[in-house]
């Protein structure tokens, strides 16, 4: 039986398709290398927080590792990159190696803490990432520590590499756009991405997403209709954990520099958790919107509070709380404001207009 | 086999596994000098994390409220006492014991004070509307600790305070070729005098014999007529001076404190509620103990596993006993 759209679900979709629009095109409507940064990291946390979401929206499980398993796909690759020499075998190995790991890694977690309640289990994901990012910077020969790794990516991606040429031998421009490897690694990034999206996507509407749901709602009742809550639980905490991953493994090649701070983090942690909240839990469209909007957040609202803390030289203890560093104390407050009064989020919130209830 | 277990647990049960900890580094360690030095270390460590935790822990007993901003306390205290100490700088170089002292009483009191009102409005401002609710609460407790930790980089900065620690609190005793910093003693000394206050406090009063009952069954108290609420807030109140105390104590000890404090501290307080079971003071200690003796003698032992061994500790204790060593009787 199909489900009449509300006209703000209608909107929500609409806004997407138009994001995702936006991100096919990136590279041919910004023209700038900060935009297509920009670009490239929104299609990463779209998946990243996607599948956080799942997690947390849709089965109701907090976990603070999932930037340790993103963490465990990006040093993968990038391990691999580093040691092998670029090349698609390197990329292939070091992204299963990754997600490998994650997986082992999910599984042991999950099964001895699932079990318990809600917020063992976030305190026990918390000290299993800590323990993860004390590790990337111990294991210095390997991971680089603190500085990271930097490795060069296979070289269809490298920006002097020539997609279509013309009969002169030179880069074919479209749209005044150079169609060099740089285009090439931005589509790499932006189709797995979308591929990533989608199985997600499958996954969340399917029977197994109807369990999901029905476990986070009322647990008992799950179990008593004949659920294997555990099972459920452990296996979603380890799909997500893939995701991550793999996502992890793209966003490594993609950047050619892999560290504590771009990938294991516990920033990105509170990053992905203000987008889901913000974009709203529970539904992947939130993912979405919740991911460009921080992103954007990130990149362009600093310019704009470092303006007003110079406009308020003169005000006390103002012009070090709009400090353009101290932007997470904004996002903070909203976030917490959103929880209280819009705990859906701004999708789910905007999904529920014109609901006949 | 049964027999034994039944000997043991006669002896103190699992109170007994801070003793054995100890003997067992006693034979892997080797030197008894070193070993001394490092269990005193590890228990000072121990009983500050505790005034860290209990708070925490007595929270989630009496209300089902998890703070995850609890850290915030922490690295508040410790920055309010660092501040003090420095303002009062020309106290502590005086060449007068009283004025030292008073000048750390001080800021003790600072942090603890900061800590009894922060823990009023946090209670009334953040965790209030989310009552029964575990997602909302650990969102809104994080959130609330993302807001602390940027106020507290726009206060002090993000580079680090350097302590001063008040003049007869600094260098060591030698006893044979033992040598104990003061500094860790008196953090000893002053840890389990708060241990036993509380103790007292929870066993011998009747504030406490009603903390204890809601703890056990919150609805049976509240049905004889008392207020569990007004309760809870004393209780948070207490259990946030007492972070910020902690905090304080922990300033000293480390002379050296940057913002991420509070962070680093987080892990290792939440390892310690987990090992020890959640509501139960009693529990707390014995988990903070053996959290602070593992840590001192696998830093010394094998330096590069230090953060892990908390880790796998909790891991093994919980495998054992899922609910953690000593938890409060629910």
């Amino acid at each position: 039986m199909a489900k009449q759209d509300t006209t703000g679900a209608r909107a929500v979709k609409i806004a997407v398709f138009l994001i995702a629009a936006l991100l096919l095109f990136a590279p041919f409507l910004f023209q700038d290398v900060r935009a297509l940064e920009v670009a490239a990291r929104i299609c990463i946390f779209i998946v990243l927080v996607a599948s956080y979401d799942l997690l947390i929206g849709y089965t109701g499980i907090v976990s603070f590792a999932h930037t340790m398993f993103f963490g465990f796909g990006s040093y993968g690759a990038a391990i691999a990159l580093k040691q092998m020499g670029p090349g698609w075998d390197a990329v292939a190995l070091g992204a299963l190696a990754g997600a490998a790991v994650s997986l082992v890694v999910a599984v042991a977690i999950g099964l001895v803490s699932l079990r318990v309640k809600a917020i063992f289990f976030a305190m026990i994901t918390l000290a299993a990432a800590s323990v993860a990012l004390v590790l990337a910077s111990q294991l210095s020969h390997l991971t680089g520590g603190e500085d990271g790794i930097t490795y060069r990516a296979p070289d269809l991606f490298k920006p002097a590499t020539k997609l279509l040429t013309d009969a002169d031998g030179k880069v074919v421009e479209w749209f005044g756009v150079k169609l060099n490897g740089k285009i090439a690694a931005y589509y790499f990034v932006f189709t797995s991405a979308l591929i990533l999206f989608a199985v997600m996507f499958r996954l969340t509407v399917s029977p197994l997403g109807t369990v999901l749901v029905a476990i986070r709602e009322n647990e008992a009742r799950a179990e008593a209709i004949g659920y294997r809550v555990v099972a459920y639980r452990t296996f979603v905490f380890c799909a997500s954990a893939l995701v991550a991953s793999l996502a992890g493994s793209v966003y490594a090649v993609w950047l050619k520099y892999t560290g504590p701070d771009t990938a294991l983090s516990f920033a990105i942690m509170i990053d992905i958790l203000l987008m889901v909240v913000i974009g709203g839990m529970g539904t992947m469209w939130g993912a979405v919107v919740g991911a460009v909007l921080m992103v954007m957040a990130q990149y362009y609202l600093r310019d704009l509070m470092g303006a007003a803390s110079e406009a308020l030289a003169g005000v006390p203890l103002l012009p070090d709380l709009l400090n353009p560093d101290r932007w997470l104390f904004w996002l903070g407050i909203i976030f917490i404001l959103l929880v209280y009064f819009f705990p859906k989020g701004i999708v789910g919130t905007i999904m529920q207009k014109g609901a006949r209830t | 086999m049964d027999r034994l277990a039944e000997q043991i647990g006669r002896f103190g049960g699992v109170n007994l596994l801070p003793v054995a900890l100890a003997l067992v580094a006693f034979v892997l360690i080797g030197a008894p000098s070193s070993w001394v030095t490092l269990t005193v270390a590890g228990l000072a460590m121990g009983l500050m994390v505790f005034l860290m935790a209990s708070g925490l822990s007595l929270v989630f007993g009496l209300m089902d409220v998890l703070n995850f901003g609890h850290s915030a306390f922490i690295s508040f205290g410790a920055f309010v006492a660092a501040s003090v100490l420095i303002a009062l700088n020309h106290w502590l170089v005086a060449d007068s014991v009283i004025l030292n002292a008073l000048a750390l009483a001080f800021a003790f009191i600072a942090a603890i004070g900061f800590g009894l009102v922060a823990g009023w409005l946090f209670e009334t401002i953040i965790v209030r509307p989310v009552y029964r609710d575990h997602l909302r609460q650990i969102l809104i407790t994080m959130g609330a600790l993302i807001v602390s930790e940027q106020v507290i980089l726009a206060i002090w900065g993000g580079t680090p305070v350097t302590v001063p620690r008040p003049h007869f609190l600094e260098g060591s005793w030698i006893i044979g070729d033992v040598s104990i910093e003061v500094y860790r003693g008196f953090a000893f000394v002053l840890g389990a005098l708060i241990f036993v206050g509380l103790h007292f406090l929870l066993n011998r009063t009747r504030i406490g014999l009603l903390i204890r009952a809601g703890v056990e069954n919150r609805e049976m108290v509240e049905s004889l007529g008392f207020n569990i609420d007004r309760l809870f807030i004393g209780v948070f109140m207490l259990g946030s001076a007492l972070a910020a105390l902690g905090g304080a104590m922990w300033a000293g000890y480390e002379t050296l404190i940057t913002p991420a404090l509070g962070g680093e501290m987080m892990i290792i307080v939440f390892i310690v509620v987990i090992i020890g079971g959640l509501g139960s003071i009693r529990g707390t200690l014995l988990g903070a103990i053996i959290v602070g003796l593992t840590a001192n003698y696998v830093g010394y032992l094998a330096p590069k596993l230090a953060l892990a061994s908390n880790m796998i500790l909790m891991m093994a204790i919980l495998m054992w006993r899922p609910k953690g060593l000593a938890p409060a009787v629910k």
